[in-house]
C-alpha cells in the first residue's frame, strides 16, 4: 500500500477553539496530505494537543471546519473515528491489563471479527517489539513499553490517519529512537501520520513537513529544510593553516563570488554569510589564489532552532532545569 | 456479532478484570457488607429492645439495612473507573474510538448491577447461617435483586454525572464520603424510624434510603407487602430516569 501523493488527509479551515476568553487554537488553517509525516511543532500551551484533540473528534471547535478523508470531524464523527488511531500525550494504558487484554479490547472497540482481529493482534505486537511480553501486566512496563503498547493498540484497524501526541515525551534516548523507527516503518506502509512535538530535533528526523504553531496560530509551514532554508543564512567558515598576507585582498576576492552576502577575515578564517545556496569549488579557488593554505571548509545550515526563534521571536523551551 | 454489544461487552470485561486483579478491593468489596452484618448485628443485638424492630432477632432487620448500604456504596463509587480513565487519558482513547457512547455508561450499569447482585446474595447467605430465612423465599430474593439492581443504576448514573463534573478525584472521593454517612445513618438502615425523636423521624422518612430498606425489610420479615413494594420500585424507576437523563446531560456536555 502506497499513500495516494497530492491527495489531501486532512483540512483545517479558519479553526477557532476558545477556553473563556483565551483562545487556544486561533484561526487556523492547515492542509495535511496523504502519506506525509506531519508535525505540528511547538512549545507548551501553543495549542498544539487542542487541534490534535479536535482532529480527533474529542473536542468540538468553537467556530471553523475540520474534514479528515472528506468527512467531517463534527457531522460526521464516527467515520472519522473508524479512519484513524490516536495515541495521547499521556501514558494512557490501563495499568492492571496486559498488552494483549488492551489489544483484544481495542479490537472489539473497533468491531473487528475474533478470525481477523487475532493475525492482526499479532503483527501489531510484532511491529512494536512486544511478542514476548504480551502477557504481562502493562503497569509493570517502562515508559517506553508503555508507549509502544499505546501504539500497537492505535493500529489493530489499520488506520489511515495515525495521530500521535507528544510521543516521546519523557522518554529516554534509546526508547525515543525506538518510537521514531516505528513511526518511519508506518509511513513506508503509506500511513499518514500526525505527530505533535515540541522536540526539535524529532520534528527535523521525523516530518516530511512542519507547522510552526504559536499561541494557536500558524506562525511557519513546510519541510525542515526548506524551513531553515527559508531564513537563507547558510554559513560557510573556512579554516587557513596561517593567516593569509593581504586579508583584505581574500575578503574582496570572496565577496565577488556569486551568492555570498558578506563576508569577514579574521587571521586564520573567513565567514562567510550566503545569500542562497553556493557551490564550495569558487570558495576554494578563491582563497587559493589568495594564498591560502585550507585547513578546513564548515557548511552549515541554520538549524531549526534558529527558524523557530526567527518566527516566534522566543526559544521554543525554557533551557530545563538541573 | 452486534456491534453495540461487542464494544459494551468488551467494556464490560474490562471492569470485572481490572476487579479482579484489584485484589484488596476484591475482597473488601465482597467481605465488608458480611462483616457490617455480623458487627452491626452482634453489637445491637442485646442492647436494644427488640420491640423497636418488630423482630427478636436483630440480625433479621440488619440484613435489608446491609443490603441497601452496599449497593448505596457500590452505586456512588460507580463512577471512580471512569474518573481514573480520564486522569490516565484512558477515555480519550475508548472516546476515539468508533463507540456509541452509552455503551461505556451501560457497560458501568452492568458491571454495578452484577457487582451489587453478588454482594446482596452473599449477604443473604451470610443472614441465612443466622438463621434468617427471607419470609417471601427465593421469589423474595429475587425481589430484593431487583430493588437493588434498580437503586444502583441510579445511584451509578449519578455517580457517573458527578464524576464528569468534579474535575478531581480527592473533590469526588469527599463528597461520596459526605453523602453517604447521613443517608445511612438519618435512615431505617441501624434502628426503625419508630424510635427516633419526631425530627430525625421527619427527616428519616425523606431519606429515599429508608422507603428502600422498608421495602426489603418487609420481602425479609413480613412477606409480601404489595402496595409498598410496588410504590418502591416505580419510585426507583422514576430516579434511574431522572439520574440517567441527568447524567447523560453532564456526560453529553463533557464528551460530547
Ligand atoms: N480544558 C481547558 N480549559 C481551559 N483552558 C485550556 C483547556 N485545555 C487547554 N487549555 C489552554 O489552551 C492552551 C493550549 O493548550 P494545549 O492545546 O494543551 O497546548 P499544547 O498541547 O500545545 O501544549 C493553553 O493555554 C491551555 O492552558
Ligand atoms: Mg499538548
Amino acid at each position: 500500500m502506497t499513500g495516494m501523493a497530492g491527495a489531501v488527509a486532512i483540512d483545517i479551515s479558519k479553526l477557532v477553539k476558545r477556553y473563556g476568553s483565551t483562545a487556544a487554537v486561533d484561526g487556523l488553517d492547515l492542509t495535511i496530505q496523504q502519506g506525509e509525516v506531519f508535525g505540528l511543532l511547538g512549545p507548551n500551551g501553543a495549542g498544539k494537543t487542542t487541534t490534535l484533540k479536535i482532529m480527533t473528534t474529542l473536542l468540538r471547535p468553537t467556530s471553523g471546519t475540520v474534514t479528515v478523508l472528506g468527512h467531517d470531524v463534527v457531522a460526521d464523527a464516527d467515520a472519522v473515528r473508524r479512519l484513524i488511531g490516536y495515541v495521547p500525550q499521556e501514558r494512557a494504558v490501563d495499568r492492571l491489563l496486559t498488552a494483549r487484554e488492551h489489544l483484544e479490547l481495542f479490537a472489539d472497540l473497533y468491531h473487528l471479527s475474533p478470525a481477523v482481529a487475532a493475525p492482526r493482534i499479532q503483527e501489531a505486537l510484532r511491529l512494536v517489539d512486544l511478542a514476548d511480553r504480551v502477557n504481562d501486566p502493562v503497569g509493570k512496563f517502562s515508559g517506553g513499553m508503555k508507549k509502544r503498547v499505546e501504539i500497537a493498540c492505535g493500529l489493530l484497524h489499520d488506520p489511515k490517519i495515525l495521530f500521535l501526541d507528544e510521543p516521546t515525551l519523557g522518554l529516554d534516548v534509546q526508547s525515543r529512537s525506538q518510537v521514531w523507527n516505528h513511526i518511519r516503518q508506518l509511513k513506508q506502509r503509506g500511513m499518514t501520520v500526525v505527530i505533535n512535538s515540541n522536540y526539535l530535533e524529532e520534528a527535523d528526523q521525523l516530518c516530511d513537513r512542519l507547522a510552526i504553531i504559536d499561541r494557536g496560530r500558524l506562525r511557519a509551514l513546510g519541510s525542515p529544510r526548506e524551513l531553515k532554508r527559508g531564513l537563507g543564512g547558510d554559513i560557510v567558515t573556512v579554516s587557513l593553516e596561517k593567516a593569509v598576507a593581504q586579508p583584505q585582498q581574500l575578503r574582496q576576492a570572496l565577496q565577488a563570488v556569486a551568492g555570498v552576502r558578506e563576508v569577514s577575515v579574521d587571521g586564520t578564517s573567513a565567514r562567510l554569510a550566503l545569500a542562497r545556496e553556493t557551490g564550495l569549488s569558487a570558495i576554494v579557488e578563491q582563497v587559493r589564489q589568495a594564498g591560502g593554505e585550507l585547513q578546513a571548509v564548515h557548511y552549515t545550515h541554520p538549524t531549526l532552532e534558529e527558524v523557530f526563534i526567527h518566527y516566534t521571536g522566543h526559544k521554543i523551551r525554557e533551557e530545563a532545569i538541573q | 456479532m452486534n456491534p453495540y454489544w461487542q464494544e459494551t461487552g468488551a467494556l464490560t470485561r474490562r471492569w470485572f478484570r481490572r476487579l479482579l486483579r484489584e485484589r484488596m478491593t476484591l475482597i473488601f468489596g465482597l467481605f465488608q457488607p458480611m462483616l457490617w452484618l455480623l458487627l452491626f448485628g452482634s453489637s445491637f443485638k442485646n442492647a436494644t429492645n427488640p420491640l423497636a424492630f418488630g423482630t427478636g432477632n436483630y440480625f433479621a432487620f440488619m440484613t435489608a439495612g446491609v443490603v441497601v448500604m452496599t449497593v448505596l456504596n457500590s452505586g456512588l463509587a460507580g463512577g471512580v473507573d471512569l474518573i481514573f480513565d480520564r486522569e490516565t487519558g484512558f477515555l480519550d482513547r475508548l472516546l476515539a474510538s468508533p463507540i456509541a457512547r452509552s455503551s461505556i455508561i451501560v457497560s458501568r450499569f452492568l458491571f454495578v448491577s452484577a457487582l451489587s447482585a453478588l454482594q446482596i446474595l452473599i449477604i443473604l447467605g451470610t443472614a441465612l447461617l443466622l438463621h434468617v430465612v427471607p419470609a417471601t423465599g427465593l421469589a423474595g430474593i429475587g425481589a430484593i435483586l431487583l430493588v437493588g439492581v434498580l437503586l444502583g443504576v441510579g445511584l451509578t448514573a449519578l455517580s457517573l454525572g458527578l464524576a464528569f463534573k468534579i474535575s478531581s478525584h480527592s473533590g469526588f472521593f469527599s463528597l461520596i464520603g459526605f453523602i453517604t454517612l447521613p443517608l445511612i445513618f438519618i435512615s431505617s438502615a441501624l434502628v426503625s424510624v419508630e424510635t427516633m425523636p419526631v425530627w430525625l423521624k421527619a427527616v428519616a422518612l425523606l431519606n429515599p434510603m429508608t422507603w428502600t430498606i422498608n421495602a426489603v425489610r418487609s420481602l425479609i420479615l413480613h412477606g409480601w407487602l404489595w402496595t409498598q413494594l410496588v410504590i418502591v420500585i416505580g419510585a426507583l424507576i422514576a430516579f434511574d430516569i431522572g439520574c440517567v437523563t441527568l447524567s447523560s446531560r453532564i456526560l453529553r456536555r463533557a464528551v460530547g
